[in-house]
């Protein structure tokens, strides 16, 4: 899309592009260029030189039982989150857009999460259910459920799940809810003519044409647990116990950084960046490129 | 000294070329209405003048200043847009002054220039809102007091009326006839609506397909238009087109069955040469003696009616009549020599008589 | 009277919905105010014991164990959101008003560019921006914090669909009044958007106050600490964790985002679900 009417010159607009051209070659070309190097080199034990290596931290990293591991759990969580938040956010803007008194306040109290932070998402759920000072987790120990995150790989791996589903609810239901008040009532109201109610309606009326925002949040959703949750992952748990909770995002960081790996961890960030532009070539073919064009 | 002159404007995007040639001369004060189908080109001749598109050939003059090459601002030039195009965030007051205040004019001149318009508009009490709280007819108002208070060489009119509805359509469209008569500033005005182009007009630009097909007084473009596009487009109902052959040494054309009279009219072109024969439905009249039709529908429009007449898959014919006048299921016909054009089936040109007719302008 | 008891359903499962919503944070305000040995043993009231507040006090000027006091920590995240959000804002606007309003040679491949940023978030590019920052000895300063995070494209994507959607007209009125490109972005564009402005701010504050991953790696200097890095911190320390403490600045932390999504709820609201799609 373009616009028909346009100021003349050349030089006003390249002044007002510069600045942002600059901070994005030097903070995102350049490091992403690095990235695609240094995946393609290996440093000496000593770290003293470099040598180019060609695929081989890709073969390595594809050949790595962990790192295959880390993929399919990296999978189930994104799934898990985006089915949660997607679920329980449809199923609450429904009912918000219903017609019942006191909807302002129910999308108010619902809002409210969208600003806490993926990190402080997991703080409060490890208050909740901390086996000893969680309401929750000590209330599950003493009916005889052996809860503890600290211990149990899958309990772990729930409550990074329901934390970081639970953070994303408000934003999908901001947008399920703009998406429904968006269908024209006459459609809803041809719909209660023709004689479709409750759960037929929404299947047959609501849900096809709510379906462009539910593609929409698929990817967003999907971009958002396999990348913003590094905080909630890595402030439960550490990606522990043992690997249990450790996802692709927190396997680069602690590769790159904590134990000083550079070419495998570019190799697993070059692995992610295809990832990424796989998740917005869909977003483009779902939304008719309306975001680009 | 013309107050708009426009010489060979040609305009093209891309390959696609939506101008092909106009020239064109506003006298000082005048009103001409450009009038045309959608995508006839009329709004882009419009924009080429305003400078808001370059021509890709052509010159501009306004008052006899070349502007071709002048931003909008300099052309001395005001602009009323369908949508009005208010600056929402801004007071009526604040939407009319904001072009003087951008040329610099001091706060008093301001001021005053703005009340005289809104008092020739009827604004006054109106000056402190926004375009928002206020209803079509006064955001209309206010886009005719924005261009009023900048006291232009030209006025640019682009379908001003169309975004209201039809009543206060008719009420705006006198107020802009009187405000222009008093004002007398030259002007251009686009319309897709042939009413506000016989009504508000001094004289009417019909366009096709980017080409000014004819250029002559609401009167003239009615009573002899110059192609069968103008005859078919300016008229309500359209003019009935019958095709025929000339006969007779161009005094006769024969339509289906019926040898029709040009009267004292004579064209030049052999006999047996395909053209049009244009009648006007309210020019058809009854006729015991006439032509054959069967009636198909009749609409009642109050005072009068429209009879829609023929055969399914065969020419048409419309005839409006005063109502009440009785019908059976076929009408007789006749069309008086006086009212019929002759246009060429090849051109689509209207043929001027050679004999007694009236001549060419 | 069919009609009113089917209309109990969605009201209970809202409220439902909006007390789980809600649990976690009440049980951090509830717990913040109670004794740090009883919570360790696992009593918790849902209660809050008005006599704790003062906890609120000895973290703002004390911090607990594991990070400093927490009033810099808030103030770090308070300049490092306000920084995101004006910088983004003021880089992006002129480059998004750039790219609509105007035309100039490489002006797609400019876009292109910035569109680009989408696709690379600072988690697949860790490192090497690392490198680049600690080359530019940006490591540990307030402006490596900030810098990188404000050049991505998200706001030059928004702003630019809402330009998108200025009516031709409006551009047009403005020229023949004489407005030149920066007059109409001054008097006419900016105001116009003013409540995707808005809404981008929320968006962008808040962006800004959660980080968590760069903060980790660019500033280990606990005097830059960001109260979210501090509460992670003060979780992380095994031992002797002062839970109410922790409450407090879950608490404390929670509120400044918190209180900007619904003060501003309105516009934050139209500019996302209008802006993104």
């Amino acid at each position: 899309m373009e616009r028909r009417t346009l100021f003349p010159g050349r030089l006003l607009p390249a002044l007002l592009i510069l600045p942002q051209l600059v901070l994005t070659v030097i903070f995102f070309l350049w490091p992403a260029i690095q990235a695609v190097k240094s995946s393609l080199e290996r440093e000496d034990a000593f770290g003293t030189s470099t040598e180019f290596v060609g695929p081989d931290n890709f073969t390595d990293l594809f050949a790595d039982p962990l790192y295959l591991a880390a993929i399919g759990r990296t999978v189930v969580f994104c799934a898990c989150v985006t089915a949660v938040s997607m679920g329980v956010a449809l199923v609450l803007a429904v009912l918000a857009d219903t017609e019942i008194r006191g909807r302002a306040f129910y999308r108010t109290m619902l809002i409210w999460p969208y600003a806490v932070a993926p990190a402080m998402a997991a703080v409060l759920w490890v208050l909740m259910f901390h086996p000893q000072i969680g309401l929750v987790g000590a209330w599950l120990n003493r009916i005889g459920i052996a809860w503890d995150y600290k211990l149990d790989g899958t309990q772990a791996m729930a409550l990074v799940i329901l934390a970081a589903a639970w953070k994303q609810i408000s934003y999908n239901f901001i947008f399920f809810l703009a998406g429904l008040q968006a269908i024209p009532k006459t459609i809803i109201e041809a719909a209660r003519i023709d004689g479709a109610r409750g759960l037929r309606r929404f299947r047959t009326i609501l849900l096809p044409l709510l379906m462009p925002t539910v593609y929409f949040l698929l990817v967003v959703d999907l971009v958002y647990a396999a990348f913003d949750t590094f905080a909630t992952v890595y402030a439960v748990n550490g990606g522990g116990p043992g690997q249990s909770t450790q996802t692709l995002v927190l396997k680069v960081y602690l590769d790159g950084v904590v134990n000083a790996n550079v070419g495998a961890s570019s190799a697993q960030s070059v692995v992610l960046m295809v990832g990424v532009i796989i998740l917005c070539a869909l977003q483009f073919r779902f939304l008719g490129r309306k975001a680009a064009t | 000294m013309a107050g708009l002159q426009l010489d060979g404007l040609r305009k093209s995007f891309g390959s696609n070329e939506i101008l092909k040639g106009v020239d064109l001369a506003l006298a000082d004060g005048e009103m001409l209405v450009i009038v045309g189908a959608s995508g006839c080109g009329k709004s882009t001749l419009l924009r080429v003048v305003a400078g808001l598109e370059t021509p890709t050939a052509g010159r501009v003059q306004i008052d006899g200043r070349d502007v071709t090459d002048l931003d909008p601002s300099a052309r001395d030039i005001a602009m009323v847009f369908q949508n009005y195009a208010l600056y929402p965030h801004m007071s009526v007051f604040d939407n009319m002054a904001y072009g003087l205040k951008i040329r610099g004019l001091p706060r008093a001149e301001i001021r005053a220039k703005v009340d005289a318009a809104s008092a020739l508009l009827g604004l006054e009490a109106l000056l402190e809102r926004k375009p928002r709280q206020l209803s079509g007819g006064q955001r209309q108002r206010v886009a005719m007091g924005r261009a009023i208070v900048r006291d232009p060489k030209l006025f640019l009119f682009d379908e001003p009326l169309s975004n209201l509805d039809a009543k206060l359509r008719v009420q705006m469209r006198g107020e802009i006839r009187r405000l222009q008569r008093r004002l007398k500033v030259t002007s251009l005005y686009v319309t897709h609506d042939q009413v506000e182009a016989m009504t508000l007009g001094d004289r009417l630009l019909v366009m096709h397909q980017g080409v000014p097909v004819q250029l002559a007084t609401p009167t003239e473009v009615y009573a002899r238009p110059a192609d069968t596009y103008v005859a078919g487009f300016i008229g309500s109902p359209a003019m009935n087109l019958l095709p025929g052959l000339l006969g007779r040494n161009g005094t006769m054309v024969r339509v289906a069955d019926a040898d029709i009279d040009l009267g004292p009219q004579r064209l030049d072109r052999p006999d047996g040469h395909p053209v049009i024969l244009g009648i006007r439905p309210e020019h058809v009249v009854l006729d015991a003696s006439g032509m054959t039709w069967p009636v198909e529908v009749v609409e009642h429009l109050g005072a009068e009616m429209l009879v829609h007449a023929g055969r399914p898959g065969e020419a048409a014919l419309t005839l409006k009549i005063a109502n009440g006048t009785p019908l059976s299921d076929a009408i007789r016909v006749s069309f008086p020599s006086a009212h019929i054009h002759v246009f060429d089936q090849a051109t689509g040109l209207r043929f001027e008589s050679i004999g007694s007719g009236p001549s060419s302008s | 009277m069919r009609r009113r008891t089917l209309n109990l359903i969605p009201h209970a499962v809202m409220i439902l919905a909006i007390l789980l919503f809600a649990l976690p944070i009440w049980i951090a305000i509830a717990g913040s105010t109670q004794d740090s040995a009883a919570i360790a043993r696992g009593d918790v009231s849902l209660i809050p014991n008005l006599s704790g507040l003062g906890v609120y006090r000895d973290v703002l000027m004390n911090g607990s164990a594991g990070a400093g006091p927490v009033w810099r920590a808030l103030l770090v995240s308070a300049g490092m959101a306000l920084a995101i959000a004006f910088g983004k804002i003021a880089l992006s606007l002129p480059s998004a008003y750039a790219v609509t309003f105007f035309r100039f040679p490489f002006r797609m491949a400019a876009f292109w560019l910035i569109f680009l940023t989408l696709m690379l978030p600072v988690e697949v590019r860790l490192i090497p921006t690392f490198q680049v920052m600690s080359s530019l000895d940006l490591i540990n300063s307030f402006t490596g914090l900030t810098i990188p995070l404000i050049a991505s494209a998200t706001a030059t994507l928004l702003f630019r669909q809402t330009f998108l959607a200025v009516p031709d007209e409006l551009v047009e009125a403005a020229r023949i009044d004489g407005a030149g490109p920066l007059r109409f972005l001054r008097d006419i564009l900016i105001p116009i958007s003013g409540a995707n402005i808005a809404a981008l701010f929320v968006i962008l504050f808040v962006y800004g106050w959660n980080q968590y991953l760069w903060p980790l790696l660019v500033a280990t200097d606990p005097k830059l600490d960001t109260v979210v890095i501090s509460i992670v911190k003060m979780i992380g320390v095994d031992t002797a964790t002062e839970w109410n403490k922790v409450m407090a600045t879950a608490v404390l932390a929670l509120i400044p985002p918190v209180a900007v999504v619904l003060l501003m709820q309105r516009w934050f609201v139209k500019g996302l679900t209008e802006g993104d799609k």
